[in-house]
């Protein structure tokens, strides 16, 4: 297969209308694998997390986003870049059904998750959002303690057994723990942007997710909370798959495995997101086989 | 990476993300308590509509028959019979006095506190706090203040008695209703006078009041709705007047509709208990309408302004 | 010109309260002066023999309003959760003005209805309830025919029931998008959204509705003179009749024996103002720790 290849690595888009649930499972034989990203030689195979299918969101009448196919592979850091308006936002949100309440939601194609269909008749919203986290653009820690920001789902998903210690061990690993060790009962909202966002990445990993989806994370930080974040992105991916969406092409160049651009449709009347190309990263920043990613990814536009 | 050695955190908790997406953990029992909350809640929006249906439906069912064209166009005939036209009559020129006192304190008022007074300003607090009193009144208490105000003086009850009692009433009501939609009037408006150097009050006048009057007014319809049912006040002011005649005399007595339920519900006579339940049902029927009119148009011209 | 008459409106609202004040501590001043603040702990009223006491009063309207918020507190924020946060939107712009026309309908006709439908009925609901909670003082025996400060407690209820849950609403509604999104986000159903999130975050503007609400029935007249009795006693049953301050003004001021009688009912008046005041500015001070003066306005609320 070829790294820039339009839908992901070859599996070809021409699935049916949704229907029923079919269940795959993680060794579904594939004809190619993700080319690796540590400098040549065969990747072996990753668990497929993520299978999408022609995904096409719709607000009411409105498109937000069609024609989209990919795989997100099992502890990778996947990034979604593309100028604003193009539906990454759309697309992240779709991952964990963040967008079901949005009135006039409608999702077409599928999205399997580990084989599971994940806007299936059997898929319970609540179970779905407990597998997979999200942390949004803007930090929105609860107007709680710290320590009671990170207890807090733990205690509703019945894991209370040695909660300091999870609490502890969330903060750490989101490298927050030697800055709030002391002030674990002062209200939350007295933390800094960066901390905040670092906050809610801690709260999400404390119920130990599959995946962590960021959207934008680090849009409303500053250069060295950013900094921050993305160190984090390097450990946490050794025990989540997370998928990142991000306008900010070099943060998604430093942390990103595989990278997915994504860019506005107009070629017809209406216009919508899309996804344009996706592959290893390197591959979309240096040999894009789409002149749209070329630009783009050279600042000619977006 | 087995599954086993992601878990660092410890054992509760633990899921199979290959696992179909089916509750997993306690979340069946956390859905049973989420489920259960949500039929309570329903059942109790359910139970506050049918409340209204209840008391809507028993007002109907034992007013409809009274109401006639002659019911709201005679006057009455004795005790029982005719209509309650004096009582409309009655209750439009009370609570119609009111307004007209009430309107301009409520709408300067307002205009005060959204056009003149700093955002930070100790004396709008102090009025906003006052409004909130005079909000918070218990109204028999409006009308023993008028009491002894006006009727001691005078000795005698008065229409106008009333009037100026529901328009204490009403007062707080529409400098509420002028704030809010004097507050959504765009700055940007107040700015592009303030830079063709009009006076501030006659940008008040020629720019911001317009903008604002559909609001207003529906604000003011809302307050007229409001003083039309209360009862306490007239009680106390304006309790003894002529049953039987139409009067325009507003320094006497005027008969109201709120007094003819008042008064006719104990009466051991059937056919005043009706005519109390049909001016009941019309005096709800007309204070239903205003209300959701005033609504419907509420909506609409908010819509516009925050456009 | 035009600042000089929006102040002098203002000035008219502020000096209005005060002469209120004013005027009824001085038309009750024959009945404070003969029975001093002991009235308010003295429970005749025999205005024939010039005694007058408003302890059973204030005992009733306790009683009654503590009812109504007993009943239309959990209610309310029920409602007010279910408008905010389950509804559809569409089910909350038809639901949520049909529950607010609860506080659109008169006084005089909550009274009338009282009377005629409600008291029947809690006359046949009391026998059952005294058997079944008799042990409890506040199901004693009950009276003979419905009139009762049960009754009054529930038409408060239905009474109060609009503004709290209309304001719970409002307030629901002001909590950030990004925070429910965010526990959701975390595998939340929704009630422990609401319970965590939602309700800690929002339980001072609701606290200021309840007392709004209790401000109301404390203060209404009308509607609790038709179904309460106008009795002065002291009953430890909600099922015998009573009397609240409002009520019994209602009741009396127009058959009023003698200044005494009238003074008395001044002097009633003066301590619902004062209740009133207090409740007035008790629920702005909880709620201006946020800006739920929006939310207050509410226009018929």
């Amino acid at each position: 297969m070829t790294a820039g290849d339009r839908t992901g690595d070859g599996v070809p888009s021409d699935h049916g209308p949704p229907g029923r649930v079919r269940l795959r499972t993680e060794s579904t034989p594939r004809s190619a694998t993700p080319p690796s990203i540590n400098g040549g030689g065969p990747e072996p195979t990753r668990a497929v997390v993520f299978d999408i299918r022609d995904m096409a969101v719709y607000y009411g009448q409105n498109c937000a986003l069609a024609d989209t196919s990919l795989k997100v592979y099992r502890n990778l850091v996947t990034a979604v870049i593309g100028p604003s308006g193009c539906g990454k936002s759309t697309f992240i949100r779709s991952l964990n059904r963040m967008n079901d309440a949005i009135l006039g939601f409608r999702l077409e194609g599928r999205v399997l998750y580990h084989g599971h269909d994940l806007y299936g008749s059997g898929a319970n919203r609540v179970e779905v959002r407990r597998r997979i986290g999200m942390v949004f653009q803007k930090p929105n820690p609860f107007p709680k303690s710290i320590y009671d920001n990170v207890a807090w789902a733990p205690r509703n998903l019945g894991m209370k057994h040695r909660l300091d210690e999870r609490v502890e061990q969330a903060l750490r690993q989101a490298a927050l723990w030697e800055e709030v060790k002391d002030r674990l009962r002062d209200s939350a909202l007295g933390l800094s942007g960066g901390q905040q966002q670092r906050l809610c990445i801690a709260r999400a990993i404390a119920i130990e997710p599959d995946v962590l989806l960021l959207d934008e994370p680090a849009s409303a930080l500053d250069p060295v909370a950013t900094a921050s974040i993305e160190d984090l992105m390097h450990d946490l991916k050794h025990r989540f798959t997370i998928v990142i969406v991000t306008h900010n092409m070099q943060q998604a160049a430093r942390v990103a495995d595989r990278t997915a651009f994504f860019s506005l449709d107009i070629t017809g009347p209406a216009r919508f997101g899309t996804l344009i190309e996706y592959g290893d990263t390197e591959t979309i920043f240096r040999g894009a086989s789409d002149s749209r990613t070329r630009d783009y990814v050279a600042g000619r536009f977006g | 990476m087995s599954i086993a050695s992601r878990l660092v955190l410890g054992e509760s908790g633990r899921f199979d993300p290959t696992a179909p997406l089916t509750p997993s953990g306690n979340l069946r029992r956390r859905t049973v308590v989420d489920r259960t909350v949500r039929v309570i809640a329903t059942a109790a929006a359910l139970a506050a509509v049918a409340m209204l249906v209840i008391v809507v439906y028993g007002v109907f069912v034992r007013g409809v028959s009274s109401l006639s064209l002659a019911f709201a166009f005679q006057t009455p005939q004795g005790l029982a019979g005719g209509g309650i036209f004096n009582y409309l009559v009655g209750t439009l020129e009370v609570v119609a006095l009111g307004a007209t006192i009430a309107l301009p304190i409520g709408v300067l008022t307002g205009l005060y506190l959204t056009e003149f007074a700093g955002p930070r300003s100790r004396v709008a607090g102090s009025l906003k706090l006052a409004l909130d009193v005079m909000q918070g009144l218990p109204t028999i208490v409006v009308g023993l203040f008028i009491y002894g105000l006006i009727v001691i003086p005078q000795h005698v009850q008065s229409g106008l008695a009333a009037s100026i009692a529901l328009a204490i009433v009403m007062v707080p009501l529409m400098a509420r209703a002028s704030q809010e939609v004097l507050l959504l009037v765009p700055n940007s408006l107040r700015e592009a006078a303030d830079a063709l150097g009009v006076n501030r009050w006659r940008t008040v006048l020629t720019v911001i009041l317009p903008s604002a009057v559909g609001g207003i007014a529906t604000g003011a319809i809302l307050a007229i709705a409001r003083a039309a049912g209360e009862t306490a006040p007239v009680l106390i002011l304006d309790s003894i007047y002529n049953p039987n005649q139409t009067t325009f005399d507003i320094f006497h007595g005027v008969p109201t509709v709120p007094m003819l339920i008042f008064t006719s519900v104990e009466l051991p006579i059937p056919e005043a208990v009706a005519r109390a339940w049909g001016a009941a049902l019309l005096l709800m029927l007309m204070i239903l309408i205003a209300n959701i009119g005033a609504r419907v148009w509420l909506a609409r011209t908010r819509a516009k302004m925050a456009r | 010109m035009l600042f000089a008459l929006c102040a002098l409106a203002g000035l008219l609202v502020v000096v209005t309260l005060f002469d209120l004040l004013y005027q009824l501590a001085g038309d009750a001043t024959p009945a404070i002066s003969r029975f001093g603040l002991g009235f308010l702990g003295h429970t005749t009223w025999k205005p024939g023999f010039n005694i007058e006491g408003a302890g059973a009063l204030i005992y009733g309207t306790a009683v009654s309003s503590a009812l109504a918020l007993v009943l239309a507190t959990p209610l309310g924020i029920a409602i007010g959760l279910y408008l905010s946060m389950v509804a559809s939107p569409r089910v909350r712009a038809t639901v949520g003005p049909l529950v607010e026309m609860l506080a659109a309908v008169p006084s005089i006709i909550y009274g009338f209805w009282g009377l005629v439908v409600l008291v029947p009925f809690v006359d046949h609901l009391e026998p059952g309830l005294h058997d079944a909670l008799g042990f409890i003082p506040l199901f004693g025996a009950p009276s003979t025919i419905g009139i009762s400060v049960l009754s009054a407690g529930i038409v408060l209820t239905v009474m109060i029931l609009p503004i709290i849950s209309a304001l719970s609403r409002d307030l629901f509604l002001t909590v950030p998008e990004e925070l429910k999104d965010g526990a959701a986000a975390l595998g939340a159903t929704r009630w422990e959204i609401i319970r965590g999130i939602v309700l800690p975050s929002t339980a001072s503007g609701v606290g200021a509705a309840v007392v709004l609400g209790l401000g109301r029935a404390l203060g209404e007249a009308i509607a609790v003179s038709f179904v309460i009795g106008d009795v002065n006693a002291i009953h430890l049953s909600v099922l015998q009749p009573g009397s609240t301050l409002a009520e019994r003004i209602a009741n009396q001021f127009q058959g009023a024996l003698n200044n005494l009688h009238v003074a008395a009912m001044f002097y009633c008046g003066l301590i619902l103002v004062v209740i009133g005041m207090l409740t007035s500015i008790a629920a702005r001070a909880i709620a201006s720790r946020f800006d739920v003066n929006r939310t207050l306005g509410g226009g018929v609320l």
